[in-house]
C-alpha cells in the first residue's frame, strides 16, 4: 500500500515536468530530453499498473516495447537535430521555420 | 518505504534539473540519472528484466547517443539569444500542464481502490512471445527504423552534400519568387503585344471596310 501511494507521485511528476518542458523548451535536443522524461513517466506507470494488478509480466512486456520505441524516437530525433544544426546553423525551434510571413 | 521516497524525490529533482540545466551535456547526464532511478524503481516494483534493459538502454545507449549528438552539433545553450519569445508563454504552459495532470489524477483516482483479481503468474517470456507477438514484430520494424536513424546521425558528407544540394536547388525557387516574377511579365507583354498588334490591323481593315 505504501508503494502504491508513493509511485503515482513520481509518475505524475514526470508526466507534468515532461509536458511543461515540451511546451516551453526551444532547443531541439532539449525537446528530445523532454520527450524522454515524458515517456519514462508512462513506462513507470505501465510497470506500476502491472505490479498493482498482480500481472507484472504484462506491464513489463509493454514497458519493453515502450523502451524500444522510445530509444528509436531518440535516435531519429537526434539525427534530425544534427542535420538541422548542419543546415540551419542553429538548434532553436523558432529559428528554423522557413514558413514565416 | 524510505527507499521509495528517496527514489521518487531523486527522480523529480533530476528530471527538473535535466530541463533546467543550461548546458546540453548536463541535461543529458541528468536524464541518465533519471533513467537510472526509473530502472531502480522498476526493480523494486518487481520487474527486474525491464529494469536491466532500461538501465542498459535508457541510461547507457541513449546517453551515449545524446553525448555524440551534442558533440557533433556543438554546445549551443541558446543563452545569448533571448529576444525571440516563447511559442507558448510560461504561465500558459504551466497552467496547461497542471490542468492536464489534475485531470489525469481525477480520472484515475478510483483505480487505486479497486481490488484486482490476481491472475496466474506468467513468465515474461511467455507473455512476450505468445500474448504479445505483434509487439515483438513491431520492435523488429522499429529497430530497422533505428538503424536508418543512426545512419542519418552518422552521415557526415554524403547526406549533407545531398541535402545542401537539395537546398541549393530549392533556394533559387524561393529567391526567384521576387526575381523571376518580373521575367515572365515581359514575355506576356511581348505575346500580348503580338496578339494585340495582329487584331489591330484586322480591326482597322474591318473598320476600313
Amino acid at each position: 500500500m505504501t508503494t502504491i501511494s508513493i509511485v503515482p507521485i513520481a509518475i505524475i511528476g514526470l508526466l507534468g515536468i515532461g509536458l511543461y518542458a515540451l511546451l516551453v523548451v526551444r532547443n531541439l535536443i532539449k525537446v528530445i530530453v523532454a520527450l524522454q522524461i515524458l515517456v519514462k513517466g508512462a513506462m513507470l506507470a505501465m510497470v506500476a499498473a502491472g505490479s498493482i494488478a498482480g500481472k507484472t509480466e504484462v506491464g513489463a512486456s509493454m514497458a519493453l516495447t515502450v523502451i524500444v520505441a522510445d530509444t528509436i524516437v531518440a535516435v531519429v530525433g537526434l539525427a534530425l537535430a544534427v542535420q538541422i544544426r548542419r543546415h540551419f546553423g542553429t538548434l532553436d525551434v523558432r529559428a528554423i521555420s522557413t514558413l514565416r510571413r | 518505504m524510505m527507499v521509495h521516497v528517496l527514489i521518487v524525490v531523486g527522480l523529480l529533482v533530476s528530471a527538473i534539473q535535466a530541463i533546467r540545466a543550461q548546458r546540453l551535456l548536463h541535461s543529458a547526464l541528468w536524464l541518465a540519472v533519471t533513467s537510472v532511478l526509473v530502472a531502480l524503481e522498476m526493480y523494486l516494483l518487481g520487474a527486474p528484466e525491464v529494469a536491466a534493459i532500461e538501465l542498459s538502454v535508457g541510461a547507457g545507449l541513449v546517453t551515449v547517443l545524446f553525448v555524440f549528438a551534442i558533440n557533433i552539433s556543438g554546445e549551443e545553450g541558446l543563452a545569448g539569444e533571448r529576444p525571440a519569445p516563447l511559442i507558448v508563454p510560461r504561465p500558459v504552459a504551466g497552467i496547461l500542464s497542471l490542468v492536464s495532470i489534475l485531470l489525469l489524477i481525477w480520472m484515475n483516482l478510483d483505480i487505486l481502490g479497486v481490488p484486482v483479481p490476481a491472475g496466474e503468474p506468467l513468465s515474461i517470456r511467455s507473455v512476450l512471445w505468445e500474448n504479445r507477438m505483434v509487439d515483438v514484430l513491431l520492435q523488429v520494424v522499429l529497430i530497422f527504423a533505428g538503424v536508418l536513424g543512426v545512419l542519418g546521425l552518422l552521415a557526415e558528407k554524403p547526406a549533407a552534400e545531398f541535402q545542401s544540394a537539395a537546398l541549393r536547388g530549392a533556394e533559387p525557387v524561393h529567391l526567384s519568387f521576387s526575381e523571376e516574377e518580373p521575367e515572365p511579365l515581359p514575355d506576356h507583354d511581348v505575346e500580348l503585344e503580338g496578339v494585340q498588334q495582329e487584331p489591330v490591323p484586322a480591326l482597322a481593315q474591318e473598320e476600313s471596310r
